[in-house]
C-alpha cells in the first residue's frame, strides 16, 4: 500500500535536510573551518528518517558518534546543531560537546556518544523510564555493525529482553567498523542471529529504501507501544565518506563498492520515485529543495553570527545546580 | 541515642528517600528483599551481573527523570563499569552543556583488611577524583553514611559513595529524626594543637586510636575526617595545619597519586600554610602493591595505628 503523500514528502524532506546539512559540514571540515572529529551520515539518511517519523517528542532516542542525522530526524534545532559543530556559544551544548556530543533533551534526543556501543546501556534506562511511566512511550537506540561486537551491546540486548523494555534497537549495518569489514569482525555472520539468540523480535531491511525502513520500524514501534518487549531492526546501508571526515585519511574500502552504493543513493532514488509516482510535481520538488537549502544556509548564518564561548565558560556545567 | 550499623544506616537513607520520592529506582545484582517488598519489583530491580550495562541503564533513567541508586557491591566490580562511570556519568552533564540532570547514586565498598586478596581489596577513589563531574563520598561512621547518602539522594549530579567494607558492621549513634550531612564539610573528630592527622575512611578510627596513644605521651593530635573527597574541604585542613604546623595524612589506598598526595599538594602550595609548617608532612598509605592474600603480608601492606604513630613521631621530631 502506498504511503500518504504527506508522509512521502516528509520522509524526503528529512533525508534531504540531513544530506544538505552533512554536505555543508563535510565541505567545512575539508576547508578547515570545522575542527575536530565529525562523522558523516551521508548515505544512511533513510534509516534516521524512516525510524524517527514514527516518534513523538515524548519518545526518546540515543544516538552514536555518527549522530547528526538522528538529531535532525528527531527534530533537534538545526541552527543550534550547526552552532555546536562550530563550537559556538549558541550551540545546543553551548559549544562543550561538538559534533560527537550533540544532544537536545527538549525533543527527546538524549545525546550522541563517542564510545562505540556505549549508548546502548543508556537506552535501556530510557526505555525502562518509559515502561515505568506506563504511557506507551518508547526508546530507540541507533548503532552500527561495529557496536555489535562490544560487550555493552550484548548486555543491553539481554537486559532489554529480560525486562521486556519498549526499546527498538536500530542497527545501521554499513558494513564496516572504521575500516574493518563486518564480514571479518563478526562471528555470528548475520547480525540478526544475535537478537534471535536473545529471543528478541527482529527483521532486516534494505536501509537505503526509506519506505522499507519506515514500514519495518512502524511495525516494530507498534509492538513496543503494545508492551510486547524489545525489537531489533537491521538496516543494510553504507556511508559514503571515511569513518570520520578528513582529507588526510585513506578510504580502504573497494572503490567499486563505494561507487555501487552511491548509485543507490537513498535521497536521489526517492526523489525519482516521488516524481515518477506524481507525489511531487517537478516544481514542487524544486521548491522543497530550495526550502531545505535555505534552512541549512540559515543554520550556517546562525552559527556564523554566534560568538565563541568565553574561555572561562569552560568552568561552568561540570555539575548541575 | 540509638546505635545502628553503618550498613543499616545506609539502608535507612535509601528507604526514607524511596518513601518520599516515587520517581526513584534501585538496581543491583542482589535482590534486596525488604525493599522489594516495600517498593515493588518495578522500582527495586535485580540485574544480571553486567555492571557496565546496569550503570548505563541508571544514567539513562536519570536522564529520563528518575533518580537512580546503583549498588555495585565492591569497587573491584566497579572497574567493569568504568566506561559508563568515566566516559558517561562524569561527563554527560558537561558535554551536553548542562541541559539535563543526572541524579545517579553509585555505591561500592572499598578497602582491605578482610583477606579479600588483590582484586577485591582496593580503594580506587583517587582515580575518580581525576574524573571531574562526579561527587565522591567516603563516609567513616554510621551517622555520616546516612547523612551523606541523604544529601546524595537530593543531589542532581552523579555521586559515588565509597564505603569501607570493614566498617559495614560498625555501630554508631544515628538519630531517629531526619538529618543530612552536607558535602564538602570535614569533621574534626578530635581537637588538638600539636599535630594534624587527616584520615580517610577506615583510617579514621585507626587515627583516633593513635591520637589516644599520643595523648598519653603528652602530644595533642587533631584528627580531621574530610568525609567527602569531591568536594574536598581544603579550608578545614589548611586551618588545622596552620594551627599545629605538623601534618600526617592517612589513607589505606596505594600511595602513588592518591588522595593523600593531593592533600599534601594543597597544603604545600598554600603559601600561608606552607610557611607555618614546622616539619615535612608525612603520608601513611597502602604500599604500592596489589593487596596480598596471606594475613601477615596483608597487614604489612596496609596502614594501621602503629604505622600512624611511627609517622607522627617522625613529624614531631
Amino acid at each position: 500500500m502506498e504511503l500518504d503523500k504527506k508522509t512521502q514528502a516528509g520522509l524526503y524532506e528529512t533525508m534531504l535536510t540531513i544530506r544538505r546539512f552533512e554536505e555543508h559540514v563535510a565541505r567545512e571540515v575539508f576547508d578547515g573551518h570545522i575542527v575536530g572529529f565529525a562523522h558523516s551520515y551521508i548515505g544512511q539518511e533513510a534509516v534516521a528518517a524512516g525510524v524517527c517519523r514514527h516518534l513523538t517528542v515524548k519518545d526518546k532516542i540515543v544516538s552514536n558518534h555518527r549522530g547528526h542525522g538522528h538529531c535532525i530526524a528527531k527534530g533537534a534545532d538545526v541552527n543550534r546543531m550547526m552552532a555546536e559543530i562550530y563550537g559556538k556559544k549558541d550551540g545546543c551544548c553551548k559549544g562543550k560537546g561538538g559534533s560527537m556530543h550533540i544532544a537536545d533533551f527538549g525533543v527527546g534526543m538524549l545525546g550522541a556518544d563517542g564510545i562505540v556501543g556505549a549508548g546502548l546501556p543508556i537506552s535501556t534506562g530510557a526505555a525502562l523510564a518509559a515502561k515505568l511511566e506506563g504511557k506507551k512511550n518508547v526508546a530507540v537506540v541507533f548503532f552500527g555493525d561495529g557496536a555489535c561486537n562490544e560487550g555493552e551491546f550484548h548486555e543491553s540486548l539481554n537486559l532489554a529482553g529480560i525486562w521486556k523494555l519498549p526499546l527498538l534497537f536500530v542497527c545501521e549495518n554499513n558494513g564496516y567498523g572504521v575500516n574493518t569489514p563486518a564480514s571479518y569482525a563478526m562471528a555470528a555472520g548475520d547480525i540478526t542471529r544475535i537478537p534471535e539468540a536473545y529471543h528478541i523480535a527482529n527483521a532486516t531491511v534494505e536501509g537505503n529504501d526509506v519506505e522499507a525502513v519506515y514500514e519495518a520500524a512502524g511495525a516494530a514501534i507498534e509492538r513496543l507501544r503494545r508492551g510486547e518487549g524489545p525489537c531489533f531492526l537491521e538496516c543494510k546501508t553504507y556511508r559514503w565518506h571515511t569513518h570520520f571526515l578528513s582529507k588526510d585519511i585513506e578510504d580502504l574500502r573497494p572503490k567499486g563498492e563505494i561507487a555501487a552504493w552511491k548509485e543507490r543513493c537513498p535521497v536521489a532514488t526517492y526523489a525519482d520515485k516521488l516524481l515518477r509516482r506524481g507525489t511531487l510535481a517537478p516544481a514542487r520538488l524544486q521548491s522543497l529543495q530550495a526550502k531545505v537549502q535555505k534552512k541549512i544556509d540559515d543554520a550556517f548564518a546562525f552559527a556564523a553570527a554566534s560568538p565563541y564561548p568565553k574561555p572561562e565558560d569552560a568552568l561552568a556545567d561540570v555539575y548541575s545546580a | 541515642m540509638r546505635e545502628i550499623t553503618y550498613d543499616q544506616a545506609a539502608g535507612e537513607a535509601i528507604r526514607e528517600t524511596f518513601r518520599s520520592n516515587p520517581r526513584t529506582v534501585y538496581v543491583g545484582t542482589d535482590p534486596v528483599l525488604d525493599m522489594q517488598k516495600e517498593f515493588g519489583e518495578d522500582r527495586v530491580r535485580v540485574t544480571p551481573i553486567a555492571e557496565n550495562s546496569f550503570v548505563g541503564a541508571a544514567i539513562g533513567l536519570a536522564g529520563s527523570g528518575y533518580r537512580t541508586v546503583v549498588n555495585l557491591r565492591m569497587a573491584t566490580f566497579g572497574f567493569v563499569a568504568m566506561d559508563q562511570m568515566i566516559n558517561h556519568a562524569a561527563k554527560i552533564t558537561y558535554m551536553f552543556g548542562g541541559q539535563a540532570r543526572f541524579p545517579v547514586l553509585i555505591r561500592m565498598t572499598v578497602g582491605a583488611g578482610f583477606f579479600g586478596a588483590a582484586e577485591h581489596s582496593i580503594s580506587p577513589y583517587a582515580m575518580f577524583m581525576n574524573a571531574p563531574g562526579l561527587k565522591l563520598l567516603l563516609p567513616s561512621t554510621p551517622y555520616d553514611v546516612k547523612g551523606l547518602l541523604k544529601t546524595a539522594l537530593a543531589e542532581n549530579n552523579p555521586v559515588i559513595s565509597f564505603e569501607p567494607f570493614l566498617l559495614g558492621k560498625a555501630k554508631g549513634e544515628v538519630p531517629e529524626e531526619d538529618y543530612s550531612v552536607p558535602f564538602g564539610h570535614a569533621a574534626v573528630r578530635r581537637k588538638g594543637s600539636d599535630l594534624t592527622v587527616v584520615a580517610l575512611g577506615r583510617m579514621v578510627p585507626e587515627a583516633l586510636a593513635a591520637a589516644d596513644d599520643l595523648a598519653k605521651g603528652g602530644v595533642s593530635a587533631e584528627v580531621i575526617d574530610p568525609r567527602t573527597l569531591v568536594p574536598l574541604d581544603t579550608a578545614a585542613i589548611l586551618r588545622s595545619v596552620r594551627k599545629t604546623g605538623r601534618l600526617v595524612v592517612v589513607d589505606e589506598a596505594c600511595q602513588t597519586c592518591g588522595a593523600a598526595a593531593e592533600i599534601l599538594a594543597r597544603v604545600a602550595s598554600d603559601k600561608a600554610t606552607f610557611g607555618k609548617l614546622k616539619s615535612a608532612p608525612a603520608r601513611v598509605c597502602g604500599l604500592d602493591v596489589p593487596i596480598p592474600f596471606s594475613p601477615p603480608m596483608e597487614k604489612f601492606a596496609v596502614p594501621d595505628k602503629s604505622k600512624i604513630l611511627k609517622a607522627a613521631k617522625g613529624v614531631l621530631r
